[in-house]
């Protein structure tokens, strides 16, 4: 069975963004970038798969600049077998990422497409089910659980308030939760070896879809940023400030 | 303008994040109608007629949706949408899961959990986990939108006089089964939708530790919750994790223990109404976002809290 996992480059979740001064979006020069944290877990999850013996081949697919190839690379390393780069230096929402999944989904014929439930930089948590729906296959998200028997998957999903567990036909589309797994470290022969796998990059406008933002950015600006407070000497004031001050308990 | 908000409900009765996203949809300012899909549902669709701001309740009462799916509920938001310009649903996991969906089909780019209304076209959203807040205008002829409940008052439920009317069920051919459901029954509240939480950190250096924060948050009725350091240093499970990967929070009260304070917790909850950070480390960053900082060994400090509950709620 052959699985596509796609995955987007961020800026790392470590790193504290900042609002460009003309508020145009965030400062994207000289920062770090990785891949999305709930996309990692999407291609732990499908090396557990091929390990298990029930998946045979792992496509990942990343979408953006040229640059992104490091996070495919990773992903190589990690054990999937090939790599497809949709180069594109614009910006391309949801909507669109989904469009151009979909095209590879019928050029690549997987059973199973995982990916991450959002992506930690525009959060929008949509391609999955976009995807799903484009494609007219059923939706398995926030997935902290996936059992493959039968040309069927269950899949356990996190909702608000516990658990919910639902049997999908194959091909399907699974987007991942926090609990689903921890993904490992790379190993250096691993990195070493994912050099020699096949990486192939298509320009975005090669695919012919039109992916023209419907959304514009009208203006990005900092929250209100939280004043420091003030220092308590012990628990009792502690209580006190909090039960008649600011009235929360 | 007229506007469709998706209900949520557990079968019995309407969720509340619901009359949030009513609110945001009031917000863009026409008509707004109401579509309820569920089985046996006359207890939830009778509630719901006296929502403030609601004009028509739609009804789709079938046992396809005794287990609503996102692939069912999507094709029957897919049926009505042509009557609507813009369609809505509170971003918890059961709008997050059907929206884009709808979104998608209509070729719709949806937008994500706003925080505000600036103008029917024009809203406010987070992005990069509330670290920085995004203008977007959408091109779309139609609008699908979920909507962050914690921005949003919810609209009253008491002087609204909606009317009723029902729709036939939509098939959506697509092979998907419920399976079960595993609820859990909150000892503690839920953290997403908890008044108060609080939370560990690596400071608490054990999981066993952990469970010095269960009495504070049995008195209060909080949630336990924790930070990813917590989580990695395998104290506790993932799924109590607050930060951008993590939950997102927004509770009246967060108390912070033995948490540092890294970006990527605070941006899980710096959105809270009052912030008390315990930590014997007076220059950790958490200090700085703290309405409330208390400089302490946690060890010392949280049986001094136990105790001073205790007594609070005997009433001395």
């Amino acid at each position: 069975m052959k699985v596509l996992v796609p995955i987007k480059r961020v800026i790392d979740y470590n790193v504290k963004i900042r609002v460009k001064a003309d508020h145009s979006g965030v400062e994207t020069a000289n920062v770090k970038y990785s891949a999305n944290p709930f996309d990692e877990i999407a291609v732990e999850e499908a090396v557990r798969l091929m390990e298990a013996g029930i998946v045979s081949e792992i496509v990942v697919v990343s979408i953006g600049p040229a640059a992104a190839q490091d996070v495919l690379r990773n992903a190589l390393a990690l054990g999937a077998d090939r790599a497809v780069l949709v180069q594109t230096d614009n910006e391309i929402q949801p909507l669109a990422v989904a469009k151009l999944l979909k095209l590879l989904c019928l050029q690549e014929s997987p059973r199973l497409v995982i990916l991450g439930k959002q992506a930690i930089d525009d959060d929008s948590n949509q391609t999955g089910q976009a995807l799903a729906a484009l494609l007219n296959w059923p939706q398995g998200t926030f997935a902290s659980k996936l059992v493959i028997e039968d040309g069927r998957i269950e899949v356990t999903r996190e909702i608000d308030g516990g658990l919910e567990i639902l049997s999908l036909a194959l091909p399907a589309v699974v987007t991942t939760d926090l609990r689903l797994n921890e993904p490992r470290y790379l190993s250096l022969p691993n990195i070493m070896k994912a050099k020699k796998k096949p990486l192939e990059i298509r320009p975005a406008a090669s695919l012919d879809i039109n992916v023209e933002p419907r959304l514009i950015t009208v203006r990005v600006e900092e929250p209100q940023q939280r004043q420091a407070g003030i220092k308590v000497a012990d628990v009792t004031t502690l209580l006190n400030k909090l039960k008649h001050e600011a009235k929360v308990i | 303008m007229r506007a469709l908000v998706l209900a949520e409900h557990d079968g019995h009765s309407l969720r509340g994040a619901t009359l949030n996203a009513i609110t945001a949809a009031a917000n863009l300012g026409g008509e707004v109608d109401l579509l309820i899909a569920g089985h046996n549902a006359r207890a939830i669709v009778k509630a719901t007629t006296t929502i403030a701001g609601i004009d028509k309740v739609l009804v789709a009462d079938d046992p396809i949706y005794a287990h609503p799916v996102a692939e069912t509920v999507a094709a029957l938001l897919i049926e009505h949408a042509r009557d609507y310009e813009a369609i809505l649903a509170a971003a918890t996991t059961f709008g997050k899961n059907v929206l884009p969906r709808v979104a998608a089909t209509l070729d719709v780019q949806q937008i994500s959990e706003i925080t505000g209304v600036v103008s029917p076209d024009t809203f406010i959203r987070p992005i990069y986990a509330g670290n920085a807040l995004a203008t977007v205008r959408s091109k779309d002829a139609l609008k699908v939108i979920t909507v962050r409940t914690t921005a949003f008052e919810p609209a009253d439920n008491v002087t609204g006089r909606a009317t009723i009317s029902q729709i036939p069920a939509v098939n959506a051919p697509i092979d998907v089964q419920f399976v079960r459901e595993e609820l859990t029954i909150l000892e503690s509240p839920d953290l997403t939708s908890a008044r108060i939480i609080i939370s560990g950190g690596r400071g608490m250096q054990s999981g066993e530790n952990f469970k010095m924060l269960e009495p504070i948050a049995e008195k209060l009725g909080a949630a336990i919750g924790a930070s990813r350091a917590a989580v990695d240093a395998g104290f506790v499970s993932n799924d109590l994790q607050v930060g951008q990967t993590g939950k997102i929070v927004a509770p009246q009260l967060y108390i912070a223990v033995g948490i540092s304070g890294a970006i990527q917790h605070l941006a899980g909850m710096s959105g809270s109404k009052v912030i008390v950070a315990i930590n014997k480390d007076e220059d950790a960053p958490i200090f700085q976002v703290a309405d409330y900082g208390l400089v302490g060994d946690l060890f010392k400090v949280l049986p001094e809290l136990t105790a001073s509950l205790s007594s609070l709620s005997s009433g001395a």
